[in-house]
């Protein structure tokens, strides 16, 4: 059942579920953000619009920086921004920023310690139409393995804006990554939201022992929500943990569920490999290893086609989670 | 900034000398580093600290100090020997370059010692990095000055001249860069690796106030960057025509000491390798020949 200390959203689980992309959430937050503090500043690549920069660029003109299509210089001016004091939030397609731009971003911003944002949009399959060329999955693996950088992926639109208010105060390099199409609003204003905690949003019924921990980041959070009710359904209790901050991982969170289970099923819109999984697979097999299946791309690129569709035939759907679910129980001693 | 005299010519010139043994000294005892650039930038770097710079040794963070940017970072033996001298830290810390638990890094390090405003090794986004620093200080309404000094082959990296168009668009009239113009590189001669000619051109048709100096010469370094102050339109860039090497008479102009230091590996036409270090400090001490005690 929905934990009732998450309050989640109350039609999360009806047909006209509200629906926004997390880009929208981005969006609000930087704004917020930027009446905060007027130290912060946003830098576009020429996407203001559809990183939804341009609220911010209207309302802070001289706060708002754009550099035209260069990733590479983005990044390195932000760095300079970032040592002198200001907050930039640099933003592009996942795929050029952090992609392009991975070694400005190494040395300048996460070596350097600038106290730079990094906000990575149209991650994740769900891009659609636009094909694997602007389908960002490897992004939270490149920048997971850096030193000095924190990584945070909203579940939907309201933790977005939570999330990007969020790190405007947290000192130091920090990459947020959001997702293009519009997703499903799992979470409210009241939702729990500190970066670095991992936040329980479904559990067994009458606190009973779960089977199975689910652990998801992104949009597909709503994914393993839809799944967790149709095991519950199926009597396979299960616990689903939103870990929107890959790293720091909350070991201890995630830890003590998985030894009450015994197996774990981790999901992502993101390579299997080195992302959330592979983080959690590192923490559990130093502390308390349980048998795993990983919810994510297979080693493979993605193509054109609709979101839904995409997450359906890269098995990253409610139905592709349960099976998952199902596959880990049988490997369970 | 205070106009130049020939005895302050003369006294930053004995500075530069000093600064070109600590670097020659450093890198012997590293055992690994660069050679050509450093001693080449040395006057550039004596005439910024010692002449140019509105800084502050004992406070390092001075808010109103200006700020120089090393975007080709591996030239740092000269950053760091031109810091100790000018007072950021002791003389005798530079014997621990590259060194375990060392504040002086391989390559520059923001944080790890007084006075390094960036860090900066891989090539090409230094002039980036000043941008933001010349970003801040003119929507904070300071006055100080950003400086960036580059090296030629480092404008082979795409994002020199991503970093070019931004501040030529933005007007960056508080920007100054400093291209170490000694036409070496790794790999030989760059125009022979990747020919970069016309420099000037490029600039000028990116929006950018271009001058051509003597980078051995105190009263042409001092004049150029002068008149970049008096630029209000644009960013200035100054073409600093050096000499790789400069005060080694055996590596001068010779790109195989880019990224050697002395007494570590026999070159062909060369001094053998256990002499080069001695005679580089000799030469140096004497200014090759010119004067005759190291005293002097």
């Amino acid at each position: 059942m929905l934990s009732k200390q998450a309050k989640l959203s109350s039609r999360i689980f009806e047909k006209d579920v509200e629906e926004r992309p997390t880009r929208d959430g981005y969006g609000e937050g930087l704004i917020l953000a930027g009446e905060a503090d007027p130290n912060v500043v946003a830098l576009s690549a020429d996407l203001t619009e559809s990183t939804r920069t341009e609220g911010f660029a209207r309302k802070f003109p001289g706060r708002f920086i754009e550099v035209g299509v260069a990733e590479q210089n983005m990044a390195a001016i932000a760095s300079g921004l970032g040592v002198c004091g200001k907050i930039p939030f640099i933003s592009s397609y996942a795929t050029f920023s952090p992609g392009r731009n991975w070694e400005q971003i190494r040395t300048t911003i996460s070596y350097n310690d600038s106290n730079v944002k990094i906000a990575g949009h149209h991650a994740g399959i769900s891009v659609g139409p636009d094909g694997a060329t602007h389908q960002a999955v490897e992004d939270i693996a490149t920048m997971r393995v850096m030193a000095n950088m924190k990584v945070i992926v909203p579940c939907d639109a309201v933790e977005a804006k939570k999330a990007t208010m969020a790190v405007a105060k947290v000192w130091g390099p920090v990459y947020l990554r959001f997702g293009r199409e519009k997703s499903p609003i799992c979470t409210t204003e009241e939702t729990p939201f500190v970066p670095g905690k991992a936040e329980v949003f479904w559990h067994p019924r009458d606190n009973g022992k779960p089977s199975v921990v689910i652990v998801a980041c992104g949009q597909l959070v709503y994914q393993a929500l839809v799944a967790a009710q149709d095991l519950e359904s199926e009597d396979i209790p299960v616990v689903v943990i939103n870990s929107h901050t890959v790293k720091p991982l909350d070991e201890e969170t995630i830890i003590s569920w998985a030894k009450k289970a015994g197996a774990v099923v981790t999901v992502e819109e993101h390579q299997v490999l080195g992302g959330l999984g592979g983080a959690v697979a590192e923490a559990l097999a130093k502390n308390y290893p349980v048998p795993m299946e990983f919810i994510g791309m297979q080693n493979v690129f993605g193509e054109s086609g609709p979101a839904s569709a995409l997450l359906s035939l890269y098995c990253m759907d409610a139905k592709a989670i349960a099976s998952a679910v199902k596959r880990v129980l049988r490997r369970k001693r | 900034m205070d106009a130049l005299h020939d005895h302050k010519a003369q006294k930053l010139e004995e500075i530069a000398n000093l600064i070109r043994q600590d670097v020659i000294r450093s890198l012997v005892a590293a055992g690994s580093g660069h050679s050509a650039g450093p001693l080449g930038m040395a006057d550039v770097f004596t005439a910024l600290y010692f002449h140019i710079l509105r800084h502050n040794p004992d406070k390092p963070l001075w808010s109103e100090r200006d700020r120089l940017i090393l975007s080709n970072g591996h030239i740092c033996p000269v950053l760091y020997a031109t810091l100790a001298r000018a007072g950021y830290f002791p003389v005798l810390e530079l014997k621990t370059l590259r060194k375990l638990h060392s504040r002086l890094q391989g390559h520059p390090h923001r944080g790890s010692l007084p006075g390094i405003e960036t860090t900066s090794g891989p090539l090409g986004s230094g002039l980036s990095q000043a941008i933001g620093f010349a970003l801040a200080g003119r929507m904070d309404k300071k006055k100080y000055r950003t400086y960036c000094l580059m090296s030629d082959a480092e404008h082979q990296e795409g994002n020199v001249w991503e970093a070019a168009m931004f501040a030529g668009k933005e007007r960056l009239s508080n920007l100054t860069a400093v291209i170490d113009r000694n036409n070496i590189q790794i790999d030989g001669f760059t125009e022979n690796v990747m020919p970069l000619e016309p420099l000037r051109a490029k600039y000028e048709s990116f929006n950018w106030h271009v001058i051509d100096a003597n980078g051995h010469d105190f009263y042409s370094i001092i004049s150029s960057i002068a008149e970049a102050e008096t630029i209000y339109e644009k960013p200035t860039v100054v073409i600093m025509h050096t000499i790789p090497g400069k005060g080694v008479d055996y590596m001068e102009q010779d790109y195989r000491w880019h990224g050697t230091p002395p007494g570590v590996s026999n070159i062909s036409g060369e001094p053998p390798k256990e002499e080069q270090a001695r005679i580089a400090l000799r030469e140096l001490r004497t200014l090759n020949g010119k004067i005759h005690s190291e005293h002097q």
